[in-house]
């Protein structure tokens, strides 16, 4: 019987909580960002940490993308651990110089002698009714850098685990936070954090045998609404929520893409040249001979964000996604 | 009261909020570059200061030389020369302490071989053979930056780390007139200003970025100007004034240690190379321009002031040649070893732990190393 009631949760309150354990633990972590300190950030995430631990430890930055990652390259490469908080998506190019130049390849560069253990938290997605530049997935970019972890959680206990295990890294991190899913509640109990789960793992987020949809960070819950909604149609869904893009966990989707027999990607992220194509691609690969249809991509158009009064019908919702599952060629079934 | 009723008691005031920050008076560069050398100056420089300078001068100049021919036996892949600009690269160098950083560009393996870093390793990068020849760590030197001005931010990152936690360091960071115009080069002085971090930024203006000259690089009154915008000292220095360069960073990485915060400072030298030996620098500039440079040398600027003075004689400048030869023969015959490369380093250090992605890939090449290993035996 367990003693702590618990409480539901946002998902900024498990990042909160997850930063703030991360500093107390080690003095190296340090919190920098643009109004990161006295306001707590945009989205509150760094709530109350300057006072807690000081304004050296949690610090309100000029205004400049490339200087905060400039100089949180230089403070990682004195032994610090700097969390960098980049305040929205499409903020966060013009640190990319930095990004791919330096933090991505600094391991590299040197044969190991100086790798950065850097997380760069970059809210992103869009649902949020955000105007022009607030709404983007820029989660390919980085995806196609080498050097970078990319992760995104789509749970409270998640956002907390993943982010504690992203600091703790010694690889520079890009930590993607769903804006639409900070105020999103769980049960979870702060006392008792989650374990911090090492990053690259997927996870099946609903079991099914029907088909596979693979999906990550804002995406998840639109899946699991639509794998509850499919069922009057007769499917039965599964639902692969991957939470590291880099590394990829081929194991965990292949395995259930071998179970089901179809899959469909679903994210924000635009379909060309977005991460569906290569999802698509490596299950294809792996999984060929338990296909029975083609792996097919739900995601948003290969539009600029929309203004958002349209986004909505950029956004794949529930009903893309079950027209898509529509067109898994179930007739060869019967 | 009616508004018409106020007429006449209207008194425009300041904006509230507004105070003056910063007195720029103090900030503003001298009007002329500082110099030593065949100035007054000179009576109170230190003459072994002024030896062991000569003696690095002759030293960089006969490995910028033995640089530039590496590259046309084809041991070097390119090299961007500092021929003209050793002064600056030595006393980058020599300023700081053991426990200092440097941040170097491209064009700076002299000054990160003056700071004690093993020539074959600084020239790594330029052979072709790995990105950073040396541990940054082992000589506090980061690795050669190529994307312009990038660096400059890293010094000021470190540096303000190494504030935080207590220690004594000092950044000195390099870069060029060209980089001055990158955005990095911006955030970087405003982030050091504003932190009041330990820096000093050199920037070595050697009158060209590659073809295109300061003109079109800039309208500021000069490069040590645009310190004031940020809230630092600018200095302006002859740059092949060896004494004049040593005194001014001097300065500032004592300014800077002392909890004064950042300076900036721009050293006026001449590119008397090409920007490397693959580029022809007839096409933008007339060898007249050259010569008057030439007629500025660092080395012999440096030779005729000690040998005036009595300070150098044709045995001290025999010894020092000889000395910089020693050096040359030992880069040239370490330089013609062909190194030892290992393919399967490609996914050595990509990653703490290689993703399961990469391992597939490491495979891939070991299974292509091992066919083209069979054939070759087959060949045979």
């Amino acid at each position: 019987m367990t003693t702590v009631a618990v409480r539901p949760a946002t998902m900024a309150q498990a990042l909160t909580r997850a930063l703030r354990d991360a500093m107390a633990a080690d003095p190296a972590v340090h919190v920098m960002g643009e109004d990161v300190g006295t306001l707590g950030g945009v989205f509150r995430v760094t709530d109350g940490l300057a006072k807690e631990f000081g304004e050296d430890r949690c610090t309100d930055t000029p205004l400049a993308e490339a200087g905060i990652l400039g100089t949180a390259v230089g403070m990682a490469m004195y032994g610090l651990r700097p969390v960098v908080e980049m305040q929205f998506d499409a903020f966060a190019y013009p640190a990319f110089e930095q990004l791919v130049s330096h933090v991505a390849r600094m391991r590299n560069r040197t044969r190991g002698a100086m790798p950065l253990p850097l997380t760069i938290r970059v809210p992103y997605g869009g649902g949020i009714g955000g105007v022009e530049h607030h709404s983007d997935s820029s989660e390919a970019y980085y995806m196609a850098t080498p050097g970078l972890h990319v992760v995104t959680p789509a749970t409270v206990a998640d956002a907390y685990g993943l982010l504690r295990a992203a600091i703790a890294s010694d690889d520079p991190v890009v930590f993607l936070e769903p804006k639409r899913l900070y105020w999103s509640k769980d049960a979870w109990n702060p006392e008792e954090p989650t374990p911090v789960e090492p990053i690259g793992r997927a996870v099946v987020r609903r079991s099914g045998r029907s088909a596979t949809l693979i999906t990550y960070g804002p995406s998840v819950v639109v899946c699991l609404e639509a794998a509850e909604a499919a069922r009057a149609e007769g499917w039965d869904l599964e639902v692969v929520d991957l939470r590291s893009l880099v590394p990829f966990d081929d194991e965990t989707v292949c395995a259930s893409v071998r179970r089901t027999g179809r899959a469909v990607v679903v994210h924000e992220s635009g379909s060309f040249g977005g991460p569906g194509g290569e999802i698509a691609a490596r299950v294809t690969e792996r999984c060929f001979h338990h296909l029975e249809a083609p792996v097919l991509r739900v995601a948003g158009f290969d539009v600029p964000y929309p203004p958002p009064m349209l986004e909505r019908h950029h956004l794949p919702g529930v009903d893309r996604i079950l027209d898509a599952v529509g067109r898994l060629q179930w007739e060869a079934e019967s | 009261m009616t508004v018409m009723e106020q007429r006449g008691a209207y008194r425009p005031t300041p904006p509230p909020a507004w105070q003056p920050r910063t007195d720029p008076a103090p900030l503003l560069p001298d009007a002329e570059p500082y110099r030593v050398l065949g100035t007054k100056a000179a009576d109170r420089a230190d003459p072994e200061l002024l030896r062991a300078l000569y003696a690095r001068l002759v030293h960089g100049r006969r490995y910028n030389a033995q640089a530039t021919a590496l590259t046309k036996q084809g041991r070097l892949a390119v090299y961007p020369s500092s021929t003209g600009q050793e002064a600056c690269e030595v006393a980058a160098a020599l300023v700081l302490q053991e426990q200092d950083w440097l941040f170097p560009s491209y064009r700076d393996t002299l000054a990160v071989v003056a700071r004690g870093v093993d020539p074959v390793q600084a020239l790594t990068l330029l052979r072709g053979d790995w990105h950073t020849g040396y541990d940054p760590y082992e000589h506090r030197v980061a690795p050669l930056s190529t994307p312009l001005a990038t660096q400059l931010p890293h010094a000021v990152g470190l540096a303000h780390a190494a504030r935080l936690k207590g220690d004594d360091v000092v950044a000195l960071a390099m870069v060029g007139d060209g980089g001055t115009s990158e955005g990095d080069f911006h955030e970087a002085l405003n982030f050091a200003a504003v932190w009041q971090a330990p820096v000093v930024f050199l920037v070595q203006n050697n009158g060209f970025a590659i073809s295109v000259p300061l003109a079109k690089q800039t309208a500021a009154p000069s490069l040590a100007h645009k310190a004031v915008g940020y809230g630092m000292p600018g200095r302006l220095v002859d740059g092949n004034d060896a004494a004049a360069v040593h005194e001014v960073l001097s300065d500032a990485v004592r300014h800077a240690r002392a909890g004064g915060g950042p300076t900036l400072v721009e050293a006026i030298t001449y590119r008397v190379d090409a920007h490397t030996n693959a580029d022809d620098a007839t096409r933008y500039r007339g060898e007249a321009e050259v010569e008057t440079w030439r007629a500025h040398d660092p080395v012999e600027l440096l030779e005729r002031e000690l040998t005036e003075r009595g300070l150098l004689d044709e045995d001290g400048i025999r010894a020092a040649r000889e000395d910089a030869e020693t050096m040359a023969a030992d880069l040239r015959a370490r330089m013609n070893q062909d190194p030892v490369l290992d393919p399967m380093d490609l996914f050595a250090h990509v990653y703490a732990e290689p993703t399961p992605q990469l391992r597939e890939q490491q495979e891939q090449l070991r299974a292509e190393l091992e066919a083209e290993a069979e054939s070759e035996g087959t060949h045979r």
